[in-house]
């Protein structure tokens, strides 16, 4: 909302700071939010208002071009070197004035916005000793569409423009709240600045004589008085269309980034903005019968002011004749009804001014509906006065009448009711309790009168005070005590509130979950990834990228409805996509050697959907519906993932590194699960976007939680990855919180260590085998270590040789050699069963 | 006496006190010469070796009667003991020559630049989501959390967001659908605020409630310099019997002391949420603002709107409560000095290693 200061003016006794930042302080602690102070650009120089004398049309060039004769006023008429005097010569491009009209001039010396400087200037074979001005070369609107020409007496030729453009009046924007909407005027915004200013306050509203009246000025019959409780017209005949707005209500309507365009429309726009009622004025000669408003039927059509033709939807609200839809009521008007733009000379317009109360939610569909956002819905939308519809008409038809002639017709049309305000209880110290404040005695009670509630105070059955306020017609926001409360609160100043902190129940600090994510977060920085936070929109695109099969689970996706893009509508069922996302940028960035790892949830839908309870509110849901939403929403487990390429350990003067490769990723998973209190099992598995020789899948105790590996070549190859890049991810979730891990036996005894070197088939995991060893090893073994993989000639073809060290001790006791080595025996036996295993010879 | 000695050991003799002054001399100098621990080494055996000439003089000494003997015997081993002492302080002395030269021979240029390690981090938003949890669980509070795909009714309606509110449209929602095909697009949203475990709190938990929660929000603003989509928000809320709006300035000064410095403090100003009633955007005076300290806009708060109260089954004639809610890419923005929002969200590492583990 824009709105210039002087308007705001009118209103507050005692006018405003001369400073706008003081005004704009001032809105500030009731509650309104300043977007901006704007100030017009200063223009140095003469800048004044000229009168066009004489229009010579040059018609030799490319475009018309005229030569002005302008009067300028005594001071500035004067000879000069160029010029003969009682007039200066100005050469003017546009077009959309006539001799005889106002218009404002910025002579040679002028400086206009931007720095444009105006000087004498020889041009198309004149010297132009100045320059005719539009609006937007003014800086006070966004018209320049042709110069600015401003009504018959507005002001004399020679005066300075600067007051009659309102250049010295600064326009304030507000950003109002959504239950606020009184606010969207002039009424309601200087209602406020006096609260804040603790000024009285002159409502607008007030000043307007609304006389009493008998008959209806048109047949209106209210079919859904749900949508629409009221209704008022008022009518006007014999006005002049060609009559032009005055300049003070164009220039405010500018202030307030509006287009003037002509009276009817300008008259309207201006009441709205000043009183807050929406408008919208009918040529009463198109409209065909009683006037009737009613929801649209299936198949209606309504072609809007916008020249849409829109299809009309059960819901919506119309107002209609005998023609069918004429309006989508509070958005926008039809076009069969509308006041046409251009008129000949002498003719007049007869105006129906309707004036409607309409349900809030009814027009905030509708214009969302059809994308219609109107200055009309955006304050409907927000519930406005119910009191104000014959005020707001008669003020439209004493405009119109005023500046374009014409009469008011008898009657004016008022069927409906609109709905009374309910009156609020309160115990009288709510306000202080909710503040932590004693506010003065009497507060309360002046402050909510302040806002125009009528307030009463009653002694309620506990013997302690009660405050009953009806609130005014304009606050429907105002409903309970909570309400009641915000309005003494703001009213007196948020600045009143003392710091006193509370003191909670002793707490019980973070859980194991929290602590968990922390630690493995830590862990894998200390490790030497980092971490990121990629967004979880992906494309089905990459699930090709990956290789995933048709029926993969990972392709079961959530779907955003509006996504900022188009090619990434979904959620992400794993956090490789966006990891892999970072690791391309990283590289294209000319880092090379990158580990990145990612803690967050991936959203996972379920086989079938479940349906969405939606409980009623202010009460609360039973413990099997909140059951039920949970049920309803897609898992979301958390995951960790990494991936990595590069270097994994950096090459330097020290020697080579080591290139990140699929036993680091690996490593990671295997670290994570540390940290979280699990050794994970490492078993082969194939699984895309991994090498399928390369993949490994982690298990807590049989259950799969998660892989890593190395990624597919074609993976990498299809997202740009670089070789060999690597990855892991698991399911953070499925791994359970041990909180309490048994405490192992710490044996002082000597250990005996010894080594062995088994033989299997190549293809045998050396998980297996060192399982084997594990389990074969039986008490006595505190260790198993694989510390040598040695395949070739010696061994044979097709077979390998693992040199593990084993680590031996007793509990009670120093072990002894034999005994050591009966267990080794032992192990290496059910290695032999198990996989085949023979020791090395 | 003096005769009978002249008489049983002959000058000139291995054991004539000359004699053995000599070889010790000879010694001496020997040792003394030795320039390293090797020379020392080569030069003791004859001076301190079987076939030195004290270790033969000694052997002489058997042949002498008893009191001549104690008498030779007491020079020759002076003469050892000069010998032995000066063998012992010398390898001392080229000892420590050796280590202190093995010492300077092994000594590095420690400046040689190392990176021999891959340097990890954390991401700052996590980095201060933790830090804002660890104030708050020291004053007692815990933190709470929920899912990021929420029941609109948890992300509105239960916060009395009414159905066709413009409020509604305040927050720029994500709506989801669980399949491409599925006709409803509004049970489900990315939530748009933190606001929502509010009423998870409120329905899980004992009352009072005091609850920090961080967590990452979605809204559908495009990204830019001051924009994500993607965002994290942290969100505080206390249930309790007679809890004031001086509780909730309390709570925001002490969280602005812990976050901006001792010397930080918070201002509020009337302003609008629906859930809360009154409600009030907090400004935080912060003493390292860009061009001198100044108030900063931090977040918004309030008194718990008693429909928000109801909707979680909490009885609004009994208990009151307070919430706030913060961007953390804002606050880092501000109090980091972050000049692009973009930096935060595109996973270049070297803007995460810059604020560590």
């Amino acid at each position: 909302m824009r709105v210039p200061v002087s308007w705001l003016t009118d209103h507050v006794d005692g006018g405003l700071p001369a400073d706008p930042e003081d005004v704009g302080e001032a809105f500030v602690r009731v509650g309104l939010e300043i977007e901006e102070i704007h100030r017009a650009e200063e223009i140095p120089g003469p800048l004044v208002v000229g009168r066009v004398l004489e229009i010579t049309e040059l018609t030799e060039f490319k475009k018309p071009i005229r030569y002005c004769r302008v009067d300028v006023g005594p001071a500035e008429n004067e000879a000069t070197e160029n010029e003969a005097g009682g007039s200066r010569g100005i050469v003017c491009g546009a077009r959309n004035f006539a001799v005889g009209d106002l218009v404002v001039v910025a002579l040679p010396g002028t400086v206009l916005p931007g720095g444009f400087a105006i000087a004498a200037r020889t041009t198309y074979g004149h010297v132009s000793d100045g320059m005719i001005s539009s609006a937007a070369e003014l800086g006070i609107g966004a018209d320049h569409s042709g110069i600015l020409v401003l009504p018959e007496g507005t002001a004399e030729p020679g005066d300075d423009a600067r007051p009659v453009l309102g250049l010295d009046d600064p326009v304030i924007e507000l950003n109002v709240t959504p239950d606020r909407g009184y606010c969207f005027s002039v009424r309601g915004l200087s209602r406020e600045l006096a609260a804040s200013l603790e000024r009285d306050f002159t409502d607008p509203a007030a000043r307007v004589a609304v006389p009493e009246q008998q008959e209806s000025s048109w047949p209106v019959r209210l079919d859904d008085a749900e949508g629409c409780p009221r209704f008022v017209a008022r009518r006007v005949t014999g006005v002049d269309p060609n009559a032009p707005s005055p300049w003070w209500m164009r220039r405010r309507l500018l202030a307030a980034g509006m287009r003037p365009i002509s009276l009817t429309v300008d008259v309207t726009n201006y009441v709205m903005i000043e009183l807050g009622q929406p408008l919208h004025a009918y040529d009463a000669t198109k409209l065909q019968g009683d006037i009737v408003v009613r929801r649209a039927r299936a198949g209606e059509k309504l072609r809007t002011l916008d020249d849409a033709l829109r299809v009309l939807d059960p819901d919506d609200l119309l107002i209609t004749d005998d023609s069918g839809p004429i309006g989508l009521a509070g958005v926008m008007g039809g076009a069969s009804t509308e006041i046409p733009a251009e008129h000949a000379e002498g003719a007049t317009i007869d105006v129906l001014i309707e004036a409607a109360h309409f349900d809030p939610a009814t027009i905030a569909r509708g214009a969302r509906r059809h994308k219609l956002p109107s200055e009309a819905s955006r304050r409907f939308e927000r519930a406005v006065d119910a009191q104000l519809p014959p005020v707001a008409a008669e003020r439209a038809a004493q405009l119109l009448v005023e500046h374009g002639g014409g009469r008011i017709v008898e009657g004016r049309t008022d069927v409906g009711a609109a709905p009374a305000p309910v009156p609020v209880r309160m115990p009288l110290d709510l306000p202080d309790r909710t503040a932590g404040v004693a506010y003065p005695r009497g507060a309360t009670v002046q402050q909510l009168t302040r806002i125009g509630a009528s307030v009463e105070l009653e002694t309620g059955d506990d013997g302690k005070g009660v405050v009953v306020a009806t609130p005014p017609s304009w606050r429907p926001d105002i409903t309970m005590p909570a309400d009641l409360v915000e309005e003494v609160l703001r009213l007196e100043g948020l600045d009143m509130i003392p710091s006193v902190l509370p003191a909670a129940p002793a707490g019980r600090g973070l859980t194991a979950g929290q602590r968990r994510r922390r630690a493995v977060s830590r862990a894998m920085a200390e490790a030497g990834y980092v971490e990121v936070l990629p967004f979880p929109f992906v494309g089905d695109a990459v699930w090709d990228a990956f290789g995933l099969a048709a029926d993969d689970v990972r392709r079961r996706t959530v779907t955003v409805v509006n996504p900022l893009d188009a090619e990434r509508n979904t959620l992400s069922t794993t956090l490789l996509p966006g990891l892999l996302d970072a690791l391309v940028r990283n590289r294209s960035r000319g880092l090379e050697d990158v580990a990145l790892f990612h803690l967050g949830q991936v959203v996972l839908p379920h086989a079938q959907p479940v349906v969405m309870p939606e409980p009623a509110v202010r009460a609360r849901p039973s413990a099997n519906e909140y059951k039920q939403i949970d049920a309803a929403l897609p898992a979301q487990p958390m995951h960790v993932a990494a991936v990595l390429a590069g270097e994994r350990e950096p090459r330097g003067w020290w020697g080579g590194g080591r290139d990140a490769g699929w036993a680091d990723a690996v490593e990671a998973a295997r670290l994570v699960g540390r940290v979280a209190g699990v050794e994970l099992r490492v078993t082969k598995g194939e699984l895309a976007p991994f090498h399928p020789g390369r993949t490994a899948v982690l298990r807590v105790g049989d259950f799969p939680a998660g892989h890593a590996g190395e990624l597919h070549p074609k993976v990498v190859e299809a997202l740009g990855l670089p070789p060999r890049t690597c990855a892991m991810e698991l399911d953070l979730d499925l791994i359970p919180l041990a909180d309490l891990r048994p405490v192992p036996r710490v044996s002082p005894y000597p250990a005996v260590a010894v080594d062995v070197a088994l033989v299997t088939g190549d293809d045998v995991p050396v998980a297996e085998v060192a399982d084997a060893l594990e389990e074969g090893g039986g008490e006595l073994l505190e260790e198993v270590r694989l510390f040598d993989v040695y395949s070739g000639a010696q061994v044979g073809e097709g077979r390998r040789s693992l040199a593990f060290s084993m680590r031996f001790r007793a509990d009670d006791r120093t072990l002894t050699s034999e005994e050591a080595n009966a267990a080794r025996d032992a192990a290496v036996a059910l290695a032999g069963r198990r996989v085949g295993a023979e020791l090395r010879a | 006496m003096s005769d009978s000695t002249q008489e049983t050991v002959p000058a000139g003799g291995p054991l004539d006190a000359a004699t053995l002054d000599a070889a010790a001399d000879a010694a001496v100098k020997a040792f003394a010469d030795a320039a390293d621990l090797a020379e020392l080494a080569a030069v003791r055996p004859a001076h301190l070796g079987d076939r030195a000439p004290l270790l033969l003089a000694r052997r002489e000494l058997g042949s002498l009667p008893g009191k001549d003997r104690a008498d030779a015997g007491k020079r020759v081993n002076a003469a050892r003991v000069r010998v032995q002492d000066a063998f012992d302080a010398r390898r001392e002395v080229l000892v420590a020559e050796r280590d202190e030269k093995v010492l300077v021979e092994e000594s590095v240029d420690v400046t040689l630049p190392w990176d021999r390690a891959p340097r990890g981090a954390r991401h700052p938003i996590t980095q201060i989501a933790e830090q804002i949890a660890d104030v708050f669980v020291a004053m007692g509070w815990e933190v709470a959390e929920g899912p990021e795909v929420e029941a609109s009714w948890l992300n509105f309606d239960a916060l009395n967001f009414g159905k066709d509110h413009p409020a509604r449209t305040m927050q720029d929602t994500f709506y989801l659908r669980e399949r491409k095909d599925s006709a409803d697009t509004s049970a489900m949203v990315l939530r748009t605020h933190t606001s929502p475990v509010q009423i998870r709190a409120l329905l899980e938990r004992e009352l009072p409630v005091y609850v920090v929660c961080p967590g990452r929000t979605f809204r559908t603003d495009e990204l830019d310099a001051t924009h994500t989509p993607v965002f994290h928000q942290v969100e505080g809320l206390a249930v309790d019997k007679g809890i004031t709006m001086a509780h909730l300035k309390g709570t925001l000064d002490a969280f602005a002391r812990a976050m901006f410095g001792a010397e930080s403090r918070t201002r509020l100003r009337p302003s609008y949420f629906p859930f809360t009633e009154p409600s009030a955007e907090v400004d935080v005076w912060f003493p390292e603002k860009k061009g001198g300290a100044g108030w900063v806009e931090w977040g918004g708060c309030g008194m718990v709107n008693p429909n928000v109260l109801l909707s979680a089954g909490v009885d609004p004639q009994v208990y009151s409560g307070f919430a706030f809610g913060m961007g953390l890419e804002r606050t880092l923005q501000f109090r980091n000095g972050l000049p692009d929002m973009r930096d935060m969200v595109e996973g270049d590492v070297r803007f995460s290693r810059a604020f560590g583990v």
